[in-house]
């Protein structure tokens, strides 16, 4: 008689695995990548590379040199937070500052915690507001992407709040932001939040193969949208249209790519849906109030840190809970 | 729009393979063993002993308990031994083992093929034949029917529901039985509705059966059967056979947590099991045999057989072409709720619904890796539990945690592990975490 | 400026003395009184909360050697001797002295004694597989090998020899707390008496069997044969669903069981080793079993030529037995 193989039910695994996951999430940022490569050439073809091999030898070397266990490497979720880190910062940053937020994103945005799975905040996130707060000079200059847009050197963000602290008002600003081309791309920012029209492209394959559910981006991006729309009804003078939030800075990839990392994001659907909100408000008020112009990643950062809370307090729909009500 | 449950759920691939292989009677094996606890609840006590002659439908077990069924000869011939065996998970287990002599049945048996529409009989009458037939949920529960009828006081029955989902992939025995012999399960919808006094009845189909679902309506106005049968066609959608689940996709109550499916007025029955029942009331004819679908990708003709009770399953796979090169796992039942065998030489048993033999690739499962968080088994869950929570409880025994978690709504579907993408033993640890939360409760209520 | 500097201390003195009187009468009324030798009987415990005693953890023992006035059914199994004593001198009261015990594994059946046939693909839990199957060989009673038995020990007293696939007990770290004999499914570790310079007698195996099928599922397996029990001059052997069972507090240590067991089921520990020409089997299992112990691997040798010799005869005998 042959060796025969037992296992506890099921005996039938579905078509999903881990690094087949993060490998669809590669796929779905390519879009993004292209589109940035057409505007700024190889700086965004370097920085992304430099992004990604920091953050896969960071990953190694800890794996190896630190926690001595196996390289972790083969998950891609290192490939992932190197491509978000590198998205997230713009296209003329020094590669020295691009290899110590990978380090800072990878080191303690990840393993820190012990890990893929396991980390509290989203790696690449803590990576880029890691820079943003040591660096802000260099992280807020951006290259001129000469000629396709009106504003050139800040971001239509930084722009319109420059604009409205002076006092400005809105029909002033309106004529200088063409909605449009914000949505193709020809705007100015970090490599990878430029091409809302390419995120959304990347955003829809994920939806497509169920990598991520729909809950989170549209609750993110709707509750951004109604609140800016709330206050724009309320005082159209001094607010700016909702479009431009939804369209501007790192609202469509925070909302794809970043509010959804499994890890970092509640497990139940109602918690999805309040994570999401609350990244939306929050995002609103620091871009609105706050001292910086992009509240996107402050937003998700402050979300993810209540995600435990969520978890304990917000449980699935269980079965039976329906009738019990009638009954 | 197609009607199916509220929560979670997966979509295996069915792989039907075995779908229009008509029911083939196999021979009479040499010898068999009958297993004396082929149910849930306590074995049956061996009523005869080495040496003693028996014919074909004999009692050879009678139940012990409430929770317990009769068992019977399915051979004639001699009892060989009255001893323990070796199951198909490598457990030693009470069995009587029979060396067939010629095929002799109990007269009392009627073994024509003649339908017996008329059933006259008061309730408490056909649970009592159903009981004594040895009735247990055939599609692989293997709960006692008798208890099932038996509506507890104070509860009262609106409908009952029968179960022809087989939402196991591979497994075509219940879709064979209804193609086949839909008037004899009809005939058993109405003696079921007569045993537990309502006037409903809702034969749950999933539409990846379009013929068996066009083939039990066309049976049911030709036949002019009871009014109140219906045939529902349900949207494909794994666990849809699991009793709760098809209450709530049928009739859209939800069994609360802790309550039985009588709590909400509901009856639910296989379509084996209504045969079975047809065959007990009507024709005076315990479980001797079962149809069991036996089938693999590999496998040289995959079938439905009608096979005796007790019949090694070896026999069975020879009967199918031989137990192909590339085994790995010989599962009993189905893929997704069935038990992978140590031992294939074991006896089929009330609950088989299916042999199916697995490739050594496709037995073998991934290796675990660090769970991420993905929410997948949450949603996944159709009992909208937190699998990933419970399982890592379970390994820690956070039993009372485990409670509030209601680990024992846990219906062991396997969707958690099916989709979880980590590759994690989740239901491994959740089954252990609910035996001992279970036994945990119950040292509770006895004190 | 000065101003400024003086209103923030005196605020903040001020605050703090605010906060101080409010803690001091929250904490007086709130005060639960405790019996202050409970904290010291804690640090006297050894604070690895092993739930060995019965207690949840060491403040729990510490709670019930106060209350009780009898504390003679209590027993640290971490301490052992030296800490009840401590403990009873500091309490004022008495205990017995009790032998220091040690976890046992009973079986032996290791790879090259136990052929597998089936391959389990489950999580690597005992608790998981004894749930849905019997095991990876023909003996539905031994050992699983997949090591739960190595993760509830919390001295690291217990580990999987990769070799044999059979949990090995380090006699030095073992406290005999029992949370190995608790996580094992199949019931297969007991706390035994460690014996006098740690040598002990006892029957590795647990399988109920006949001995016709024990023998298929297992070479080094108790068949039941029963001559250990007429060997024992202490009546100390008992035979019960086909198992031996010494009972240690009768056992003397004689050996005289190890030398007639046919399957060499009984194992001896840490006795020096025998005279070459009185070895009778036995010792074979002991090098695989304990490689630690100093075994001269001459009479080895010897030991399996006699076994050898002597098995037909044995066979037949046992096999009549376990048909009965």
């Amino acid at each position: 008689m042959s060796n025969r193989i037992v296992a506890p039910s099921p005996h039938l695994h579905g078509e999903f695995s881990t690094p087949k996951i993060m490998r669809d999430v590669v796929i779905a940022l390519i879009p993004a990548f292209a589109f940035s490569v057409f505007i700024y050439g190889w700086s965004a073809i370097c920085l992304t590379a430099t992004a990604i091999a920091a953050c896969m030898l960071f990953e190694w070397l800890i794996d190896r040199l630190l926690l001595r266990r196996p390289s972790t490497l083969g998950d891609w979720s290192a490939v992932i937070t190197g491509t978000l880190l590198a998205f997230n910062l713009p296209a003329n940053i020094s590669p020295w500052l691009v290899i110590i937020g990978a380090l800072v994103a990878i080191g303690i945005g990840k393993m820190s915690f012990g890990g893929l799975g396991k980390n509290l905040f989203n790696p690449a996130l803590v990576g880029r507001v890691f820079l943003l707060i040591s660096f802000p000079a260099q992280m807020t200059t951006f290259p001129d992407t000469a000629g396709v847009d009106a504003i050139t050197g800040a971001t239509p963000l930084a722009y319109v709040k420059a604009a409205l602290a002076t006092g400005t008002p809105v029909a002033e600003i309106m004529p200088n932001i063409d909605l449009a081309g914000m949505f193709i791309g020809f705007k100015d920012g970090s490599i990878g939040e430029i091409g809302a029209l390419a995120l959304l492209i990347g955003g829809i394959y994920l939806l497509v193969r169920k990598v991520i559910t729909w809950r989170i981006p549209v609750f993110m991006l709707g509750s951004m949208f109604l609140f800016a729309a709330i206050l724009w009804l309320a005082d159209p003078v001094t607010y700016i249209n909702p479009l431009f939030h939804v369209l501007a800075g790192g609202a469509l990839l925070g909302a794809f790519f970043m509010a959804t990392d499994y890890v970092t994001s509640p497990m139940s659907k109602g918690g999805q849906v309040i994570y999401a909100i609350g990244i939306g408000v929050i995002s609103i008020l620091i871009r609105v109030w706050g001292a910086y112009p992009e509240g996107v990643s402050f937003a998700i950062l402050i979300m993810n840190a209540t995600v435990p809370l969520i978890n304990k307090y917000m449980k699935p729909s269980r079965f039976g809970a329906r009738t019990a009500q009638t009954k | 729009m197609l009607k199916s449950f509220r929560l979670g759920g997966v979509h295996p691939h069915d792989y039907k393979i075995s779908k229009d292989a008509a029911i083939r009677t196999l021979e009479v094996p040499q010898t068999v063993t009958i297993l004396l606890g082929q149910h849930i609840g306590a074995p049956a006590t061996a009523t005869v002993q080495k040496g003693d002659k028996v014919l074909v439908g004999d009692v050879i077990g009678t139940a012990t308990g409430f929770v317990s069924a009769n068992i019977h000869s399915s051979v004639s011939g001699t009892v060989t031994a009255v001893e323990s065996v070796l199951d198909g998970a490598n457990m030693r287990k009470p069995a009587v083992t029979i060396a067939v002599e010629g095929d002799e049945w109990n007269p009392a048996i009627d073994r024509t093929d003649t339908l017996v529409r008329e059933c006259t009989l008061e309730p408490k009458a056909i649970i009592e034949k159903i009981a004594a037939a040895g009735i247990v949920g055939l599609g692989g529960a293997t709960f006692p029917t008798q208890v099932k009828l038996s509506i507890p006081p104070g509860k009262k029955a609106e409908m009952l529901i029968i179960n022809g989902v087989e939402c196991e992939p591979y497994l075509t025995a219940d879709y064979r039985l209804m193609m086949e012999h839909a008037d004899e399960v009809l005939v058993g919808c109405e003696i079921l509705m007569r045993a537990i006094g309502v006037e409903q009845c809702y034969i749950g189909i999933e539409n990846n059966k379009p013929d068996a679902i066009r083939h039990l309506n066309d049976a049911l106005q030709k036949g002019k059967y009871h009014t109140g049968i219906h045939v529902v066609p349900l949207k494909m959608r794994y666990p849809q056979g699991g009793e709760k689940q098809l209450i709530a996709a049928i009739a859209k109550r939800e069994v609360p947590s802790g309550k039985l499916p009588i709590d909400v007025g509901a009856v639910v029955q296989n379509v084996g099991t209504t045969y079975a029942v047809y065959q007990a009331v009507q024709k005076n004819r315990p479980i001797v045999d079962r149809i069991v679908t036996v089938t693999g990708k590999q496998l040289a003709t995959p079938s439905n057989l009608l096979v005796r009770i007790g019949t090694p399953i070896s026999t069975l796979i020879e009967a199918c072409g031989g137990l192909p090169e590339d085994t790995g796992k010989v599962i009993n039942g189905g893929p997704m709720m069935g038990r992978a065998m140590a031992n294939i030489d074991a006896p089929v048993t009330k609950g088989t619904s299916g042999v199916l033999m697995m490739s050594r690739k496709e037995s073998l499962r991934k290796p675990e890796m660090p769970c991420i968080q993905c929410a997948k088994c949450v949603d996944a869950c159709p009992m909208g539990l937190e699998p990933f929570l419970i399982s890592k409880l379970s390994r820690l025994q956070l039993f009372d945690r485990l409670e509030t978690e209601r680990i024992t709504d846990c219906i062991e579907c396997g969707c958690c592990a099916f989709t979880c993408p980590s590759s994690l033993p989740l239901l491994d640890y959740i089954r252990i975490g609910k035996a001992e939360t279970m036994k945990i409760i119950r040292a509770r209520q006895t004190k | 400026m000065n101003e400024t500097l003086i209103y923030t201390i005196a605020i903040l003195v001020g605050l703090g003395l605010v906060a101080a009187v409010v803690l001091y009468f929250v904490a007086q009324k709130f005060k639960v009184y405790e019996d202050p030798r409970i904290d010291e009987t804690e640090s006297r415990l050894p604070g690895a909360n092993c739930g060995g005693c019965g207690f949840p953890g060491c403040r729990g023992m510490a709670e019930a050697l106060v209350k009780n006035d009898d504390i003679s059914s209590l027993y640290c199994p971490v301490g052992g001797a030296a800490t009840m004593k401590a403990v009873a001198e500091y309490l004022g009261k008495a205990v017995p002295e009790k032998e220091p015990m040690v976890a046992v594994v009973r079986c032996g059946g290791s790879f090259c004694h136990r052929p597998r046939t089936n391959t389990f693909d489950g999580a690597r839990s005992c608790a998981v597989e004894a749930s849905l199957y019997g095991g990876e060989t023909g003996c539905t009673f031994g050992c699983l090998g997949n090591g739960d038995c190595t993760r509830a020990c919390a001295f690291d007293a217990i580990h999987m020899n990769p070799e044999t696939g059979l949990p090995e007990v380090d006699e030095e770290k073992c406290t005999a707390c029992g949370a190995c004999v608790k996580a094992c499914p199949k019931n297969i570790i007991e706390l035994r008496k460690k014996g006098p310079k740690g040598r002990r007698v006892f029957v590795s195996c647990v399988n109920k069997d006949k001995g016709a099928i024990t023998r298929k599922a297992c070479s080094v397996g108790c068949i039941g044969c029963g001559k250990c029990v007429k060997t024992c001059p202490f009546e100390a052997i008992t035979l019960e669903n086909n198992l031996a069972y010494i009972d240690p507090a009768k056992c003397r240590l004689c050996r005289k069981c190890v030398a007639v067991c046919p399957t060499g089921a009984i194992v001896e520990v840490n006795f020096p080793p025998r005279p070459a020409d009185k070895g009778e089997g036995g010792e074979t299992v002991l090098t695989v079993k304990r490689p630690a112990t100093p075994t001269p691997t001459a009479p080895k040798a010897e030991t399996t030529e006699t076994v050898a010799a002597k098995t037909p005869a044995q066979e037949t005998k046992t096999t009549e037995e376990g048909g009965e």
